[in-house]
């Protein structure tokens, strides 16, 4: 069913960046995340799959405090960050989200200047003492996301006026600009055509020698294309959990069988 | 459709593209009927504005005329300054009753020297033509130039108001039949006088500049003062409403928890804004007359009480912009690690500044409009100020405002102050113009695309 060929699905580290215990998810009275375990690896991709509403964008949100901004939502268990609670009183998440960068589903460039998108995290992180330190930032960080040349005339250009797949990797380069240790990927393929996806896919994957990536996606085949772990999420809870290849080729459990075969979802 | 085609059954009529069936036909036609109904409004709308505006300039734009008499004055120096050493502060213990006949007598000989025949025998006989406030503007000139005691310098005179109404046609030999302020006889030398241009209509600056006159004098009644009464209520509210409400709104929309406190504020001033004014008006006398003690008739207390007023506005389309934003952009900066206060100011308040521009004029022209609450702490009526000295002053002396003034205009006897009320309304509308206006400019300048 699946004709791209797989990518390298082998894991590289076995490191452990993100390990969660037991999360509980609620929205009100709604049980949305129930019980997941996982370890997420350093220097790896993880893809979360799942057909829609089975929470794994709610479970991605809870990885850098994202749903604090939600009133209603509660998170219980434990999760970790390099050993660290990040639920913990004393965490501060504007620290967390300095550490664990997001990029999300639909483009969201600031409606300012390339450079100015780019140089907004570590103008406010203080990352630059000066504007030599912060032209250079830019420049890596719109390396790192493959926009640099693209771009490198007109920085002074509105971020808003580039094109769907040009914003996305600006997106990833303005959240790569804070030096985070882990990219949450929140379906950031889902709004680009096959073009733009595709540099995105070939731009994760130059990602995961610096970053731990976590993607959700509901393309099975971009899952099986850039990841080396997949999570399955179902109804809330995570069904599987294995490398990528082992998902795709013999999944263990009969709900991942079938959602990867098309017969649910 | 036809008869012909009609098959009978339940099936529906099948139609080429060609030939248009009834459904279809009904839909066009109410369709065409809608429009016209919408054109009707806004025909009847249009022809009502074009009726308004058309009466307004109509009666209104004969205030900004004014007629004037011109008079070579005599300064006697025999009655102004007896000493004769020219002392500012001895020659202003001459009330203006010392200036009058010098005035009177001189119009005389201007009205002896163009041959008119007249029954009259002096000067005091047609002081009725001559606005009584002659005397004090003569009087505040020579006060300023000394010097000139002695000579005869020509003076631009206003003319009263039923000569003023003669020469704009609202005076006529009928209708002061039973007038004790004016004689037939004294329009018959105005028609003498005007023919040499002696008298003559000229743009009234002191409309737009000057204080409010008494009952008597509306010739002499301008709207500057209660200008300046807007404008420092105006100040009081900006200074006040726009900080107030725009963090009242940031806070209810982009920090405060959802629970039934902020649902109860949230309906609550909803209702705010749609509270008559006259309640404000009380408001403002039992909080900040009768209970803070601030001075009567004060612009300070219209602009506290027009706050009042104004903050729901503000608050409603303040928060209307900040919600307009689209989330999109706060995950964004929440995601890079801003703080919620930094994505809120960095990111989410520049673009809803257009929003919160355009709010805060309109709400602060709505202010600018606004007679009634006025009325209860005593910013109408005649306050015969003038113009304050300094800020402070501008402040907390009594004043009115444009509105207030046209309204104070409209209920006096006079007619010569019903056209002033219209003048006025002139004014009042291009100020509330200009401000929509900037609205609109600063909109445009502002308004971001994405």
């Amino acid at each position: 069913m699946y004709d791209s060929p797989l990518r390298k699905t082998e894991v590289d580290t076995n490191a452990s960046k993100i390990s969660a215990r037991d999360v509980q998810v609620y929205y009100g009275d709604t049980h949305a995340i129930k019980d997941v375990n996982v370890e997420i690896l350093d220097k790896t991709v993880t893809a979360f799959i799942g057909p829609s509403g089975c929470g794994k964008s709610t479970f991605l949100r809870t990885l850098n405090r994202m749903n604090d901004t939600i009133d209603i939502c509660r998170v219980e268990g434990l999760i970790e960050l390099d050993g660290e609670d990040i639920y913990d009183k004393r965490v501060d998440p504007v620290q967390l989200r300095a550490k664990v960068g997001m990029v999300f589903q639909k483009p969201n460039p600031f409606p300012k200047s390339i450079y100015d998108n780019v140089a907004y995290g570590p103008r406010i992180h203080g990352l630059a003492r000066n504007k030599a330190e912060l032209d250079e930032i830019v420049e890596k960080a719109l390396r790192r996301g493959a926009i640099w040349n693209e771009v490198k005339d007109r920085l002074d250009a509105p971020g808003t006026g580039l094109s769907g797949g040009q914003q996305q990797r600006l997106c990833i380069a303005r959240a790569v600009a804070t030096e985070p240790e882990v990219l949450l990927m929140d379906e950031p393929c889902s709004a680009l055509d096959p073009i733009a996806t595709s540099q995105v896919e070939e731009l994760i994957d130059e990602l995961r020698e610096n970053y731990s990536v976590v993607i959700v996606t509901h393309s099975m085949q971009q899952a099986a294309r850039v990841s080396q772990k997949t999570a399955f999420f179902h109804l809330g809870n995570l069904v599987e959990y294995g490398d990528t290849s082992q998902i795709f080729t013999n999944p263990v459990d009969p709900r991942t069988e079938s959602y990867i075969t098309g017969r649910i979802g | 459709m036809t008869d012909a085609t009609y098959t009978g059954g339940k099936e529906p009529a099948k139609h080429g593209l060609l030939t248009v069936d009834a459904r279809t036909k009904k839909r066009n036609a109410s369709e065409k009927r809608f429009r016209l109904y919408g054109l009707a409004a806004i025909g009847a709308g249009v022809f009502f504005l074009v009726v308004l505006l058309g009466s307004i300039l109509a009666n209104g734009i004969g205030a900004f005329q004014q007629t004037f008499i011109e008079v070579p004055v005599y300064l006697e120096e025999a009655k102004l300054d007896k000493t004769g050493n020219r002392d500012p502060a001895e020659m202003a213990k001459v009330s203006t009753f010392g200036y009058s006949p010098l005035i009177q007598n001189s119009l005389w000989k201007v009205i002896v020297d163009s041959g008119a025949q007249t029954e009259f025998e002096d000067g005091g006989d047609v002081k009725q033509m001559i606005s009584a406030s002659a005397a004090a503007k003569v009087r505040d000139w020579v006060l300023a130039n000394p010097d000139r005691v002695g000579e005869t310098v020509d003076f631009q005179i206003l003319a009263s108001s039923r000569v003023d109404g003669y020469l704009k046609g609202r005076v006529s030999r009928e209708s002061i039949a039973q007038d004790k302020n004016i004689d037939a006889a004294h329009l018959d030398l105005v028609d003498v006088l005007r023919a040499g241009g002696t008298i003559h209509k000229s743009f009234n600056w002191e409309f737009i500049t000057g204080a409010d006159a008494s009952e008597s004098r509306a010739e002499q009644a301008g709207l500057g003062v209660s200008m300046l009464g807007s404008l420092f209520m105006m100040i009081t509210v900006l200074l006040l409403a726009l900080p107030i409400g725009v963090a009242a709104s940031i806070y209810l929309e982009e920090f405060a928890p959802t629970n039934r406190f902020t649902d109860f504020i949230e309906v609550n001033i909803s209702n705010l804004a749609a509270v008559p004014s006259i309640v404000f008006g009380i408001l403002g006398l039992a909080a900040f007359i009768q209970f803070a003690h601030l001075p009567q008739s004060a612009p300070l207390v219209g602009g506290l009480t027009l706050t009042l007023m104004t903050l729901p506005t503000i608050v409603i389309s303040t928060r209307a912009a900040l919600k307009a934003v689209p989330p999109s952009i706060r995950d964004a900066a929440l995601g890079v690690g801003a703080s919620k206060m930094q994505a809120t100011f960095h990111h989410v308040l520049p673009l809803a500044m257009p929003g919160i521009l355009t709010g805060t004029i309109i709400g602060l022209a709505q202010a600018l409009g606004e007679t009634a609450p006025l009325l209860l702490i005593g910013m109408v009526g005649y306050i015969a100020t003038n113009y304050p000295e300094g800020v402070f002053s501008g402040f907390l002396s009594p004043n009115s405002a444009m509105p207030a003034q046209i309204y104070e205009w409209a209920k006096r006897a006079d007619p010569a102050y019903y056209e002033r009320a219209w003048g006025g309304i002139i004014v009042l509308l291009l100020f509330l113009l200009a401000m929509n206006l900037i609205a609109i400019v600063l909109r445009r300048k502002f308004e971001r695309r994405w």
